[in-house]
């Protein structure tokens, strides 16, 4: 398989990252030798074998449905771009 | 002073010889020294640095202090520590001054070793070579013309020039083992789930592992009591015993069955490096030890499956960064879409944006099956393989990079040779292994070369003692780069 700048455009708009006119013909071209190094497991025959998620086989622990966090609001939002009484500021989405 | 272990420190230390803060004001001299020169740390705080110490030496004034306390180390930019910047290697982060602590800083912390500053890394833990940070690459202490393997190459290269006794790293396909042989060092990656990742900034959540960087093998198993442990906060870290790593150290090689798995011997391995491996399996038939010829048939797979894999989750895990919680944001933005997008594509570098790109890709409608569930059926395969050949064995050993340290430069512009670095070891993380690396010699232009061992689940103890014993019989980890 070939990634088109098509197929290049469509996974930059995917992963929410600005790609430039130029820059799409560089990433089709370091995407597609990787795609062709990926592209060796297509040989192996994996029928019946069943995927392995995990390194090691877990269970998601449960715990009491109790408040286990303190209020640190403030300090996590010390370190954000753009804030006011108490929430995060983005660009206006709902006119 | 510097060449000396943190064993022997510690001992120092305990006998009242020098204090936290005395050792501390050395290294961070020798850092000032040469940091300009090898760029292995991207945050130094002196007077961070020296209030750590200042706790450390009361700590041990008070008699409450385990035997480590008041011993310096560095830091893998990639954990997070509260009030320090911790920036990933990343533009992204450029400004991010942590408000908590991982748990692994929270665990030296409790034990009183200050932190001597940030190593540098490769972006996101992005690399095998340390050309990916956003703070410029490392230069390795050996050759500064060279690179010092990546991802944790900051922490290799200052352990290596003697900047810091010891640092931590963390490991998602190779990046504590192979930049740990490439600079001359001894590495650990733990079995998968005993180190907690809270509060170490995730690349691919199922591989990664952190873990310690130092000059032997006895000083990662002193390290690794403090870093292993239970925490409810990682959702996949092992409820397990509490673990002395040193327990075994002392015990004879006598009986070990060392496997050698005929696909790391075969055309790859080629000069220097495999003569200092042969070299080294000698000397551990020497000690006692016999060898068994094993096969991990898929493991020439591993590194196709891992590029699926460790992309598809740093795809997720990467969608954290969008300039609204943390981090960077673009100057100049309209709507949120271009807010995000911009962001994204300013904020990361290059190799993060192709991974990213790779694994939304993989994870996208019509090729989930034919990318992603195909290479965790490898992932299966690979994981049978080791399982298998730990019926005949109770050690793996091989080479840990197919070369020497390389020259910076030389592979940046070709990711898919840069992921061949990491040939020997992505299968360990795919697997969820233990896997370490010690020096074994020098090649012909006089850089470390690496041995790796890989263990069977939950064996470091196991690992450390055979790793100690060698490092018993040899002395090139005791060798270090000249001019430091």
């Amino acid at each position: 398989m070939s990634l088109s700048i098509d197929d290049v455009n469509r996974i930059a708009r995917l992963a929410r990252i600005r790609v430039g006119g130029d820059e799409a013909t560089q990433y089709q071209a370091r995407l597609n030798d990787v795609f062709t190094l990926i592209a060796e497991m297509q040989a192996v025959d994996t029928t019946g074998v069943a995927p392995m998620a995990h390194a090691r086989d877990l269970f998601q622990r449960l715990r009491e449905d109790v408040v286990t966090e303190p209020d640190r609001r403030e300090a996590f939002q010390a370190v954000a771009p753009q804030t006011e009484a108490g929430l995060y500021l983005v660009p206006k989405v709902i006119e | 002073m510097i060449q000396q272990t943190i064993k022997q420190i510690a001992d120092l230390l305990a006998g009242g010889k020098i204090s936290s803060v005395e050792l501390c004001q050395d290294y961070l001299v020798r850092i000032a020294a040469h940091n300009p020169g090898l760029n292995a740390f991207i945050t130094v705080d002196a007077e961070r640095t020296l209030a750590e110490a200042r706790v450390a030496d009361a700590l041990r004034a008070s008699g409450k202090a385990g035997p480590l306390a008041g011993v310096p180390i560095a830091h893998k930019d990639i954990f997070c520590a509260e009030g320090w910047l911790t920036t990933c290697g990343s533009k992204m982060l450029h400004n991010f001054v942590s408000p908590y602590d991982a748990h692994v800083i929270e665990q030296f912390k409790k034990t009183g070793m200050p932190c001597l500053g940030k190593t540098n890394m490769d972006e996101f833990a992005m690399g095998s070579s340390n050309e990916t940070s956003y703070y410029g690459a490392v230069k390795n202490p050996w050759d500064t013309a060279r690179v010092p393997g990546g991802s944790s190459g900051g922490s290799a290269a200052c352990v290596a020039a003697g900047l810091a006794p010891a640092a931590t790293g963390t490991d998602t396909g190779g990046s504590i083992r192979q930049p740990a042989a490439l600079c001359g060092i001894t590495g650990l990656k733990p079995t998968y789930g005993v180190v907690s990742r809270y509060g170490m900034i995730a690349f691919a959540s199922s591989l990664d592992q952190g873990g310690p960087m130092a000059r032997t093998a006895e000083d990662c198993a002193l390290l690794l009591n403090v870093m292993a442990g239970f925490d409810t906060r990682d959702s996949t870290s092992l409820e397990r015993e509490k673990e002395d790593y040193t327990r075994d150290l002392a015990k004879p090689l006598a009986g070990l069955r060392i496997g050698l798995p005929k696909e790391f011997f075969g055309e790859g391995l080629t000069g220097d490096t495999a003569t200092a491996v042969q070299v080294a399996i000698e000397q551990f038939r020497k000690l006692g030890a016999t060898t068994v010829e094993v096969s991990l048939p898929n493991s020439g797979l591993s590194v196709a499956a891992y590029y699926v894999i460790a992309p598809a989750e740093a795809s997720s895990n990467l969608s954290r960064f969008d300039g609204v919680r943390y981090g960077y944001r673009t100057p100049d933005y309209g709507d949120l879409t271009d807010m995000y997008e911009k962001t994204r594509a300013e904020g990361f570098g290059a190799e993060v944006k192709r991974r990213i790109m790779i694994g939304a890709y993989v994870l996208s409608h019509g090729y989930y099956d034919a990318y992603y569930i195909q290479a965790q059926k490898l992932r299966r395969l690979i994981a049978q393989d080791f399982a298998e050949a730990y019926k005949a064995c109770d050690v793996i050993l091989g080479p840990t990079a197919p070369t020497t340290a390389f020259k910076l430069g030389e592979k940046a512009d070709d990711p898919v040779q840069m992921y061949l670095s990491d040939i020997y070891t992505i299968a360990v993380n795919l697997a969820g292994l233990p896997g370490m690396s010690l020096p074994c010699g020098f090649d012909g232009q006089g850089l470390p070369i690496g041995l790796q061992l890989i263990g069977d689940y939950f064996s470091e103890a196991r690992m450390l003692n055979v790793a100690h014993q060698y490092q018993l019989a040899t002395d090139w980890h005791q060798r270090t780069p000249g001019g430091f």
